[in-house]
């Protein structure tokens, strides 16, 4: 019997998990299906096509994913070092500097946005690029740094002397020791960061001025009012990265990981 | 003196607490100034309360409806909180009882929530729950329902029951990992000599299983409150015109032609802050115990 609860509620929990998918797909590449056919008849890939040669989807696109990237790539440069002293060293204020760090993960994306919109009209970032970047790394930082931290907690500072020792050099010790040791909570890092700045979309609505318009920009718009073919479409085009990177990276995801809300 | 420096911890912490710091710091202080009608823009330089005497008098445009929001969210925060975190218990005891083998196929599968986030979630639901979604066309080929103005509305309605469905089966997996890594971390033993002294199934999850969650539940739960009285996106799309939730409602205001009404959004948005960051620092404490 109890066989039987558990082996219905993990199919449960794959179907929920499968079906948005599906339900994209279905929308996304059907034709003239209307009220109240159950599934979809005629099949085409023609407005995928059309949407994704849309000039506003392409700019959307590419916008979102040099964004995400150069995010990511700048909060693991300004996080790594802070998260290795926070995961190695006990010191003075290191709660404080904690505690600092964890201010972002509550205060209300809203109020931060709302707050800095004046400030960067004033200094000329808004509308800018920089300074959507800027916005964007007060979700990711506390994310790899907080992740980070906690692979260094597990870590043993030991390998690092012993390589030391031997006489290897401190960049040879980094590259053959640390990083190897380290990486896979890098990889887990640098890709929620890149999906966290990928799915903002208060921060850059609030910094990107309406210049900035990335693809959760567009994709809200169009789920306001526009037809549920285009949605499914851009939904799938958002979609893709999340989901590649919970596919490789789910190995590597335990408990404590992979928290953050986005 | 200088190797002190470079081998202080504060070396390394400095680009990012000062970046985190003055980011926080100065959205703090423009948005205060804002709520405080101090705004440039419009040439006015005195500082005034009348933002806030209008929200908490119910007085104004934004006012009139500062109260009604106010109930309104919480009852969506409150509600979506209790009913994710009563299913993510069930979801974790279960899964939890099958300790042998497929451990990491369940995680994996919670995780999965991770892939999709919540603006995609909601834009989901909407083409699945609307009136003539997927589920009003499954239901008319049941002949259950002959119009799509049959179905029921379930999203952007009035009570707010798409959105608080879009949160718990978003929040489900979420707490249900909480709940997990807790009992995986226990040893079987606890559930088994309840069991030989002749606990029923029950008794083992009131008297045995709970207790041992029951902080980490809370303190997740906690946060989990905080963030959907606070996010805008689920209950802009799922939502309707009214009642709407306190983040809707600020960002209207701030986004008003009217420069006046901006004070309003902003002193709205600050309040969900005070209240944010109090349920946050409870959460903290729970999660300490």
């Amino acid at each position: 019997m109890n066989k039987i609860y558990t082996f219905v509620l993990r199919f449960a929990l794959y179907i929920i998990f499968a079906a948005p998918l599906a339900l994209f797909i279905a929308y996304a590449f059907s034709t003239r299906w209307f009220f109240p056919q159950p599934f979809p008849s005629e099949w085409t890939n023609s407005a995928f096509i059309s949407t994704l040669s849309d000039s506003r989807v392409f700019s959307g696109l590419r916008d979102s994913l040099v964004i995400a990237m150069i995010v990511s790539l700048l909060s693991l440069a300004l996080g790594f070092p802070a998260a290795r002293v926070l995961g190695l060293r006990q010191f003075r204020g290191r709660q404080i500097a904690w505690l600092i760090l964890f201010l972002p993960t509550v205060v209300p994306p809203l109020a931060i946005g709302m707050g800095l919109n004046i400030l960067f009209l004033q200094i000329g970032l808004a509308g800018s690029y920089v300074g959507v970047v800027i916005a964007h790394l007060i979700p990711t930082l506390p994310y790899v740094i907080f992740t980070l931290a906690g692979a260094y907690a597990r870590y043993d500072e030991n390998f690092e002397f012993q390589s030391l020792v031997l006489g290897a050099s401190q960049a040879r010790t980094f590259f053959t020791v640390t990083l190897p040791l380290i990486a896979p909570s890098l990889v887990v890092a640098t890709l929620f960061a890149f999906i966290i700045s990928w799915s903002q979309y208060l921060l850059t609505l609030f910094i990107g001025s309406g210049r900035i318009i990335t693809l959760p920009i567009l994709l809200f718009s169009a789920a306001s009012g526009g037809n549920p073919v285009t949605i499914a479409i851009l939904s799938l085009i958002f979609l893709a990265p999340p989901v590649l990177v919970i596919a490789a990276t789910a190995r590597q995801l335990n408990n404590n990981e992979g928290r953050e809300q986005y | 003196m200088r190797d002190k420096l470079i081998f202080s911890p504060w070396f390394a912490l400095a680009p990012v607490l000062i970046l985190v710091s003055v980011l926080l710091g100065a959205s703090l202080v423009y948005g205060v100034a804002q709520s405080l009608g101090l705004m440039s823009v419009i040439g006015q330089n005195t500082l005034s309360l009348d933002a806030y005497r209008n929200i908490l008098s119910g007085q104004g445009p934004a006012g009139g409806e500062f109260w009604g929001s106010l109930v309104f969210s919480l009852w969506v925060s409150i509600t979506s909180t209790i009913v994710s975190s009563a299913l993510a218990l069930l979801v974790a005891v279960w899964l939890a009882e099958r300790r042998a083998g497929s451990g990491n196929v369940d995680t994996l599968a919670l995780n999965w929530n991770l892939a999709f986030p919540h603006l995609v979630w909601a834009v989901a639901l909407l083409l699945f729950l609307s009136q003539s979604g997927l589920l009003s066309r499954w239901a008319a080929t049941l002949g259950l329902i002959q119009t799509p103005a049959d179905f029921p509305v379930l999203v952007r309605d009035s009570y707010g029951i798409g959105i608080i469905l879009h949160y718990v089966s978003k929040e489900i997996p979420f707490l249900a990992l909480i709940i997990l890594a807790v009992l995986r971390a226990q040893p079987a033993g606890y559930d088994l000599i309840a069991e030989n002294l002749g606990a029923s199934r029950w008794q083992r999850l009131r008297y045995v299983t709970l207790p041992l969650v029951m902080p980490s539940l809370i303190s997740g739960a906690l946060l989990v409150f905080a963030f959907i009285f606070s996010s805008y996106e689920v209950p802009a799309l799922l939502g309707v015109d009214y009642p709407r939730m306190l983040p809707v409602l600020a960002l209207r205001f701030f986004n008003d032609p009217d420069l006046h009404a901006r004070a309003d959004g902003m002193a709205i948005s600050l309040v969900i802050t005070v209240i944010v960051l109090i349920v946050a620092a409870v959460s903290i404490k729970k999660g300490e115990q």
